[in-house]
């Protein structure tokens, strides 16, 4: 893509961004509303920039983004290695397929309650329903990605001397590579989504999920709408930035997918 | 005494109308430093017996000796080139692909890394040592994909039409660099080809294999001086006694070979 296209696509998103923002405000000011319900953007700005400059607001998010970094290491160490072995091995695939099928359709904030009583309030919970987040798509696209390594690169492998432990380092894991990014994305998009969703109800103090839910408590609708900003700020930082970095620096630099457009 | 003995070697496959014959009682010998072609249209079994002295796929019955012990499986006394150029790792560059065969065997990151590098100019491919595979025209992903299987110094090098998917003036130069590498590196070669002239350019000596089963026809002892010249009469002769040999019908008579997939 050329760089005039990539400044035109760039100021069409400004654009619908800036229209969304524009209607919002437009009805914030209208007065059909309380404003204590619908504050207006200058008043979410200012509690948002009150959160930051006092640190809490940081605070909350390094809290959720420490459950979310967390869990998704724990679903990957167990996801890629069982996706891998399904991918490989008939008897763990007919093992495991059928409870992945049966455990990946219920929402996992359903297990939040559950996960309460287990494990109690705090970390432990809001962790263990990351990984639950997590943990299929990282699972299903590994099976995925191993299925479709180019058996060409097997049969040069061992032909090259290469044993179970170094094709499974050296030609599997990275041949499965373009899937096993994929699936990363999908299990941090899920992950950020569930985590907000347990700390409403099982954490205490901090977090982004929490703040929205104690301030409802108090009408403190700018606060709400702030933390919401920054749980898509977040989301769409990482999505961006550290995943799309992470797929350049790999499977685009070895021409394994192309470059996505935009 | 041969170096690699290929005795009374049959392979049948499974398939959903029952056992079929791919390859039935082939023998042959082939002696070191040799350059030996397997010629014959498709379904004559030509890629599943090199893939079974590869050590890929295990004969029904028979068996296969290379320096004397038999072949139970893959080996680093072999090194194999394949026609699909997606045979390279696309997350390694040229270098690292090439080292990798070293890497199996242990052998210290600097150490490796000189003699890939040797592998590379061997091919003339060592402007482009660091680019990764996709940056690569296919003739030099095979130059790679040769340095690569050359670099852990096998005996022998195995090679299924490796050049089969390139332009002809590709193939024409591909073809020289080979038979300069086999010169300097006498490396006891095993080539698959269907394609006439590549044989009688490349070979010491040609087998020519007949389909349904796959039996070694007749052999054909190549003895034009090298470097040789595919425009030369003698060339041209050999070329025409070798097509002579594919076309016409086999003793039994039944399985004529079918004429399509000979260049």
């Amino acid at each position: 893509m050329s760089a005039s296209e990539t400044a035109r696509s760039r100021y069409r998103s400004l654009v619908a961004l800036a229209v969304m923002a524009g209607a919002y405000e437009g009805l914030a000011r209208s007065g059909a509303f309380p404003s204590a319900l619908l504050p207006t953007l200058p008043a979410v700005a200012e509690a948002l920039l009150m959160g930051v400059a006092d640190g809490t607001l940081l605070r909350h998010a390094a809290s959720t983004l420490y459950r979310v970094l967390v869990g998704l290491g724990l679903a990957v160490l167990v996801g890629v290695p069982l996706g891998v072995l399904m991918g490989r091995l008939r008897a763990v695939e007919s093992f495991v397929l059928p409870l992945a099928s049966a455990l990946m359709p219920i929402p996992s904030l359903a297990w939040v309650p559950v996960f309460i009583l287990w494990f109690g309030l705090g970390n432990a919970t809001a962790i263990g329903i990351v990984v639950y987040a997590a943990l299929f798509p990282m699972l299903l696209n590994a099976w995925s990605g191993v299925r479709s390594v180019n058996p060409l690169w097997l049969r040069a492998g061992g032909s090259m001397g290469a044993g179970p432990a170094d094709l499974f380092r050296k030609v599997i894991i990275p041949g499965s590579s373009p899937f096993i990014i994929a699936g990363l994305r999908q299990a941090f998009m899920r992950a950020w989504i569930a985590v907000v969703g347990a700390e409403m109800l099982a954490a205490s103090d901090w977090g982004l999920g929490w703040v929205i839910f104690d301030a409802k408590e108090f009408l403190k609708a700018d606060t709400m709408l702030a933390s919401l900003a920054v749980i898509g700020l977040l989301g769409f930082a990482f999505e961006r930035w550290v995943f799309g970095a992470l797929e350049r620096a790999t499977v685009q630099r070895w021409g394994m997918v192309r470059a996505g457009k935009g | 005494m041969p170096y690699i003995e290929v005795y009374e070697v049959s392979h049948a496959y499974d398939t959903p109308s029952g056992r079929v014959a791919g390859v039935v009682g082939v023998s042959f010998g082939i002696e070191p430093s040799e350059f030996l072609c397997l010629v014959g249209p498709s379904g004559c079994g030509k890629s599943t017996l090199l893939n079974i002295i590869a050590g890929f796929l295990s004969p029904t019955s028979g068996e296969v000796r290379i320096g004397g012990r038999v072949v139970t499986g893959q080996g680093l006394d072999r090194g194999v080139v394949f026609q699909d150029f997606a045979q390279l790792f696309p997350w390694r560059t040229a270098l690292r692909n090439v080292a990798f065969g070293l890497e199996m065997k242990g052998v210290p990151k600097n150490e490796r890394e000189e003699i890939a590098m040797e592998q590379l100019k061997l091919v003339k491919l060592e402007k482009f040592a660091h680019a990764y595979p996709h940056h690569l025209s296919g003739g030099m992903q095979q130059r790679v994909a040769i340095a690569r299987a050359l670099a852990y110094n096998p005996g022998v090098l195995l090679m299924d039409e490796p050049f089969a998917a390139l332009d002809a003036l590709t193939r024409d130069d591909m073809q020289r660099l080979l038979s300069d590498v086999w010169r300097k590196t006498h490396k006891t070669v095993v080539y698959v080809t269907h394609n006439v002239a590549e044989a009688v350019f490349l070979a010491d000596r040609v087998l020519v294999m007949t389909p349904h089963p796959g039996r070694v026809k007749t052999e054909i002892a190549i003895r034009l001086p090298r470097p040789r010249d595919p425009l030369s009469i003698e060339f041209l002769d050999c070329q025409k006694e070798l097509l002579r040999h594919l076309v016409e019908p086999t003793p039994i008579g039944k399985d004529a070979p079918r004429n399509g997939g000979i260049a």
